[in-house]
C-alpha cells in the first residue's frame, strides 16, 4: 500500500530530524509538553526523543485518564461494589489501579464484589437489561473522547426505561487541565516545570475541535499544535512548535488535519451537552483541585446519576507513600526520580496509576524508556 | 485507553448500529456519534463507538502502525473479549 510505504520511509523521519536540528536555536532550550499519554507512548515506543537535538525536551503531561483519577474516586467505586452491592461495570484499564491500602477493583472482585470489565457502554446496558433485579453502575472515566459514549448510554437507558442503570461520572476536560498546568502551577514546581509549548491531543480534539484551546494559548502565550499519534506526526508537530516559538507566536495550529477540524464533532458535543454539565471543580491526581475541569450529570438526568442514588461515605483516601505519580503528572518529576520505579513498582505489580495504564509515563519508561535514557546520555557526553 | 482503531463498515442495522470488520473480526458498534455513515466507510472506533470517519489511506496506515507497535493485538483482544 502506497501510504504505508510512504510512512515507513525513514528518509522522511531523517529529514524532519534534520529540520528540527537546524531550526532549533542552540542558544535556548525548548520544553514541549505532550499532554496526551498516547503521545508519551509513541515518543518512547519509537525513540523520538533520540531523534531530537539536546535542547529539545519532552515534558510528559497529565493526559492519561486512568492516571489522573484521584484515589478517593476509585475508593468510592470500590465502595459502590462492596457496600452497596451493585454490579460495577468498568473499562479494563481501571481494574489494577491501586486505591487506598492498595485495594484495587481486581482485589475487590477477588473478594467477591460483582465487578465486570466491559469494552463499551453498550455492554453495561446489556448487563442492566439482563439483571433487572440488580443495580448496575457504570464507572465512567476518561477525557472528551470517552465522554460521548457515556452520554449516549444514558440517553439510551432513558429511552428504554432502564431504571436499574446509573453512571458514576468522572469525565474530565482537557483544555481546563492545560490551562491549570500553565496558569496555576504547584508552588513546589516553580523551579522544575518549564513549558514552552504543547503537543495537543489528537482523538480528544477530533471530538472537541481545536477551538477550545485558543483562549488558553492566547492567555498564557503558549503555542499549541494538535498532533496525530504517529511518530512522524509528533516530529512534524515539534517542528511546527519550534517555528512558532522562534517567531514569538502562540497560536493553535493543527498538524492532524486528517481527522481534526476547528469545530470538532458537533453531534457528539451536542449529545454530551444534553446530558452533562460542568462541575465547579474536580480533584485530579497530581494537579489538585482544578476549577471547571470535569463534567457531572445534569439534574434532569439525576435518575441515572450514581452519585445521587448511592451515598458514599467520607473516607481517608491515601496514595501509596513515596509514589511520585502526582509530581510526574504535573511534569515536575520523571519516573526514574521515583524510588520505587522498576524495583518495587513494575507493570506486574503497580504501586501507582502511572505504572498501570500503558499510557502512563512510568509504564512507558519501563517498557521502552529505561534502556534509551542512558544511551542518550552517552551520546550527549561524547 | 484513548486509542481509537480504524475499521470498515460492512453492514448498517437499525438503532444506530453498524457491523464493522477488523482483521477478520466482526463487531457490532454504535454509530450514534457520527453522521452520514455508509457501508464501505472507514471509521475510528473508540470503546465501541465510531468517533469519526477516516479515509481508507488513513485507516491503512494507522492499522499498519498499530500492528508494528504491537498495540493492534491488544486492542483486538479487548474487542474480542467483549464480543462474547
Ligand atoms: S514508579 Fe510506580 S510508585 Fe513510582 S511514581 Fe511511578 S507508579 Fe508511582
Amino acid at each position: 500500500m502506497k501510504y504505508v510505504d510512504e510512512f515507513r520511509d525513514r528518509n522522511l523521519a531523517e529529514k524532519l530530524a534534520k529540520a528540527i536540528a537546524t531550526e532549533a536555536d542552540p542558544s535556548r532550550h525548548y520544553y514541549l509538553m505532550e499532554f496526551c499519554g498516547g503521545h508519551t507512548h509513541a515518543i518512547f515506543r519509537y525513540g523520538v526523543q533520540d531523534l531530537m537535538p539536546d535542547n529539545v525536551t519532552f515534558v510528559h503531561g497529565p493526559g492519561c485518564p486512568v492516571c489522573v483519577l484521584p484515589v478517593r474516586r476509585l475508593d468510592d467505586a470500590v465502595e459502590l461494589a462492596e457496600r452497596h452491592g451493585v454490579i460495577l461495570c468498568t473499562y479494563g484499564d481501571m481494574m489494577r489501579v491501586p486505591g487506598t491500602k492498595q485495594r484495587s477493583l481486581i482485589r475487590a472482585k477477588a473478594d467477591g464484589a460483582d465487578i465486570r470489565m466491559i469494552y463499551s457502554t453498550a455492554d453495561a446496558l446489556k448487563i442492566a437489561r439482563d439483571n433487572p433485579d440488580r443495580e448496575v453502575v457504570f464507572f465512567a472515566i476518561g477525557f472528551e473522547t470517552t465522554t460521548p459514549p457515556t452520554a449516549v448510554a444514558i440517553l439510551q437507558a432513558e429511552a428504554e426505561g432502564l431504571t436499574n442503570f446509573s453512571v458514576f461520572c468522572n469525565h474530565v476536560l482537557t483544555p481546563a487541565a492545560i490551562g491549570h498546568v500553565l496558569g496555576s502551577p504547584d508552588p513546589r514546581d516553580l523551579e522544575q516545570v518549564r513549558i514552552d509549548g504543547f503537543l495537543g491531543p489528537s482523538h480528544v480534539s477530533a471530538v472537541i475541535g481545536s477551538k477550545p484551546y485558543e483562549a488558553g494559548a492566547e492567555l498564557y502565550r503558549k503555542p499549541v499544535v494538535i498532533c496525530g499519534f504517529e511518530p512522524l506526526d509528533v516530529m512534524q508537530s515539534v517542528l511546527m512548535l519550534i517555528r512558532q516559538i522562534n517567531e514569538g507566536r502562540y497560536e493553535v495550529e493543527n498538524q492532524y488535519t486528517r481527522v481534526v477540524t476547528r469545530e470538532g464533532n458537533t453531534k457528539a458535543q451536542a449529545l454530551v451537552d444534553k446530558v452533562m454539565e460542568r462541575r465547579d471543580e474536580f480533584e485530579w491526581r497530581g494537579l489538585g483541585t482544578v476549577p471547571d475541569s470535569a463534567l457531572k450529570i445534569r439534574e434532569c438526568y439525576a435518575a441515572f446519576d450514581a452519585e445521587k442514588r448511592f451515598a458514599v461515605s467520607e473516607k481517608q483516601s491515601r496514595e501509596v507513600k513515596s509514589c511520585e505519580c502526582p509530581a510526574i503528572l504535573r511534569g515536575a518529576k520523571k519516573p526514574t526520580d521515583c524510588k520505587l520505579f522498576g524495583t518495587v513498582c513494575t507493570p506486574e505489580n503497580p504501586m501507582g496509576s502511572c505504572m498501570v495504564s500503558s499510557e502512563g509515563a512510568c509504564a512507558a519508561y519501563w517498557s521502552y524508556g529505561r534502556f534509551r535514557e542512558p544511551a542518550k546520555k552517552k551520546e550527549a557526553a561524547a | 485507553m484513548c486509542l481509537a482503531i480504524p475499521a470498515r463498515v460492512v453492514e448498517l442495522e437499525d438503532g444506530n448500529i453498524a457491523v464493522v470488520a477488523l482483521e477478520g473480526v466482526k463487531k457490532r458498534i454504535s454509530v450514534a456519534l457520527v453522521e452520514d455513515i455508509e457501508v464501505g466507510d472507514y471509521v475510528l472506533i473508540h470503546v465501541g463507538y465510531a468517533l469519526h470517519k477516516v479515509s481508507p489511506e488513513e485507516a491503512a496506515r494507522t492499522l499498519q502502525l498499530m500492528a508494528e507497535a504491537g498495540v493492534l493485538s491488544e486492542e483486538l483482544a479487548e474487542i474480542g473479549e467483549s464480543a462474547a
